[in-house]
């Protein structure tokens, strides 16, 4: 179950719209299996909605990083540097990765609650 | 291991220290004979400040000191001629000695790429005639031998497609990639200066035909397909999609990498294709990797062949052969000389012992053996896409999964029973992908023993799950952990 304080994109980012941190999600994470790499973008890049933002890399392979909405990157995650193993252990605390000024936050009515995220997980398998 | 004939034994193995290790000081592999010159001290002859009196940790070794050395080590590898090598996508068949023996001819080994053309006919017709029966088998007009893989002739076809339309006075921006593509297609087009744009494939694992109509706009330069695909699907549309694009302006790339599937079955260049490369070091039984450089030629129709890379070999009209520099349309040289002339002489050599029949023998028993292993191995392992096989099918580790054992277990624990593992998490479509491609090569015996050991292995993932997950057991070296191999590489040697 993800956590319901969060919105999710269809590519699997999450997104805290109290602080605009973003990540991917516990499924996100699974699929991928051990990250070992997470190359993240320089705070004050800015990125529209749906933009390459980031790579993860895993054992297995390499995946791009999507914006789930437009904004500003005003932090990044260093932590991931020394332990990208975070991603995998708490993807949605320790494992986050970047914040983001959101430019319009009407967008987030793009995204979809835990509930419907799930659902949408459940249905792609 | 239930086989009445196990596969696998307990030989032993020589564990062997790095060369570095190993030695002496003295010891020598080489005796010189006397000095029959005057000696003289090195240091009056090269400034002292460039010299040193000795190079830290290099080995003083024997000759038999070197060969069992490196005769060791090779007892620990895995390779086509110990047996079924089922990679996934890599067409890892078995390259017959007879390349060797005609690439070791003293006209071909000992030529030398600066030598004069008329010192080298041979050679020349060599590359000639396999320009010929390249364009043949592809259905194409003309070919480049120079680039030295698959992924560079990819570079190669993608910057010709790009001077295709700069002549046209636009370049275009975007080129579509399927999301089953070689991870190499998006780089290709990415390094030629374009924009890569994504297309799904719908359920039969193929190219979504209405999807590709709404997305083919004036800013669209080519599309880059590999057919038959990554699932081992034939792309039934490609006839239409070809047709779809050219309608717009636009240009079919094809990733030649699955070529063993249809040679003399169906040919690119009469469904539609402008530009594909070929992997020699696949279709062709040129050796892989380590056993030598790839090779990938790039086949073109006519509306591209300005602008193949120079020099191309001509032909004058007295008949002698020649380097063609004069091309100047061209796209410029990939490649220092042309390509990887010993990779050539080994093509054209199995296309010349098979002949056309014995080509369309070859891709018809590829696609026998896949189909097979998948008819033996559908109720063991799921297959996520249905669509008929072509030279290689796609399991998913869907059914193991449940007792948490996924493909990277099964691919080791297949190692305990004495083959080389299949490619696993490729294609990205397909969670927990196992992908198996046995290729022409394999007796029914060699498929069987295989198909006994996948058998075996899913059995055990339903009973004994841990026995897997730990796998291999066999090995010198046990289950490493990729994780942090990964994240904290030791990547030097050091002397302790």
């Amino acid at each position: 179950m993800s956590p319901d304080e969060l919105l999710y994109s269809k590519e699997h980012e999450w997104l805290r719209t109290g602080d605009g941190v973003i990540g991917i999600t516990h499924h996100a994470q699974d699929e991928l299996g051990e990250v070992v790499y997470v190359e993240l973008p320089k705070v004050g890049d800015k990125f529209d909605s749906g933009d390459t933002f980031g790579t993860v890399e895993s054992v297995k392979a390499v995946s791009e990083l999507f914006m789930p909405v437009s904004g500003e990157v005003v932090a990044i995650n260093e932590g991931l540097t020394d332990a990208p193993e975070s991603v995998n252990q708490d993807p949605y605390g320790k494992g986050w990765m970047i914040r983001i000024k959101v430019r319009d936050t009407a967008e987030t009515g793009q995204l979809m609650s835990a509930k419907a995220y799930d659902a949408y997980v459940a249905e792609k398998e | 291991m239930s086989s009445n004939h196990q596969r696998t034994g307990s030989h032993f193995q020589i564990t062997e220290r790095l060369v570095f290790e190993e030695g002496s000081p003295g010891r020598r592999g080489f005796d010189l004979p006397e000095l029959d010159v005057p000696r003289k001290d090195v240091a009056t002859v090269i400034d002292p400040s460039l010299l040193r009196d000795g190079i830290a940790g290099m080995p003083e070794l024997s000759e038999v000191d070197v060969i069992r050395h490196f005769t060791r080590l090779s007892t620990w590898n895995y390779h086509i001629d110990l047996g079924l090598y089922p990679l996934g996508s890599c067409t890892m068949k078995y390259n017959p000695k007879i390349n060797e023996r005609v690439a070791r001819l003293e006209g071909f080994a000992l030529a030398h790429p600066y030598m004069p053309a008329e010192l080298i006919q041979g050679a020349l017709e060599v590359q000639k005639t396999l320009e010929t029966c390249l364009a043949q088998i592809s259905g194409t007009d003309a070919v480049s031998l120079q680039p030295a893989a698959g992924a560079h002739g990819e570079l190669t076809g993608i910057l010709m497609i790009r001077a295709y339309h700069q002549s046209k006075g636009n370049p275009r921006k975007k080129i579509l990639v399927p999301d089953s593509a070689h991870g190499t297609n998006p780089a290709s087009v990415t390094i030629s200066g374009y924009v890569v744009e994504n297309v799904p494939s719908d359920r039969r694992g193929m190219v979504d035909l209405e999807h590709l109509k709404k997305v083919v706009d004036q800013d669209v330069a080519a599309i880059m397909i590999t057919n038959p695909n990554t699932l081992g699907v034939f792309e039934r549309d490609i006839a239409e999609i070809a047709e779809l694009m050219h309608s717009r302006g636009a240009l079919v790339y094809m990733d030649g990498a699955n070529l063993n599937a249809m040679m003399g079955i169906t040919r690119p260049g009469d469904f539609g294709i402008d530009v594909l490369h070929i992997n020699l070091h696949k279709t062709f039984t040129t050796p892989h990797g380590g056993g030598g450089p790839g090779a990938g030629p790039v086949a073109v129709k006519k509306i591209l062949e300005p602008f193949l890379p120079y020099p191309t070999v001509g032909r004058q009209a007295g008949g002698n052969y020649f380097f063609d520099h004069d091309r100047p349309q061209s796209i410029g040289k990939m490649k220092a000389y042309n390509g990887q002339f010993g990779m050539h002489v080994r093509a054209l050599c199995y296309i010349l012992a098979n002949g056309p029949e014995g080509l369309k023998e070859v891709s018809e028993v590829a696609v026998l053996n896949a189909n097979y292993i998948r008819a033996k191995l559908k109720d063991a392992y799921a297959i996520p896409y249905d669509s008929p096989s072509l030279h290689e099918i796609v399991f998913s580790d869907r059914i193991q999964a449940r007792k948490d054992v996924h493909s990277g277990d099964i691919a080791k624990r297949l190692i305990d029973y004495g083959f080389h593992p299949p490619t696993v998490s490729f294609p990205l479509i397909v969670p927990g992908a196992l992908m198996v491609e046995p290729t022409e090569t394999e007796s029914k015996q060699e498929i069987d023993a295989f198909i006994e050991a996948m058998l075996a292995i899913a059995k055990e993932a339903e009973e004994n799950p841990e026995i897997v997950k730990s796998a291999p057991h066999s090995t010198r070296i046990g289950r490493i952990d990729e994780a942090s191999a990964a994240r904290k590489p030791v990547l030097r040697w050091r002397p302790e």
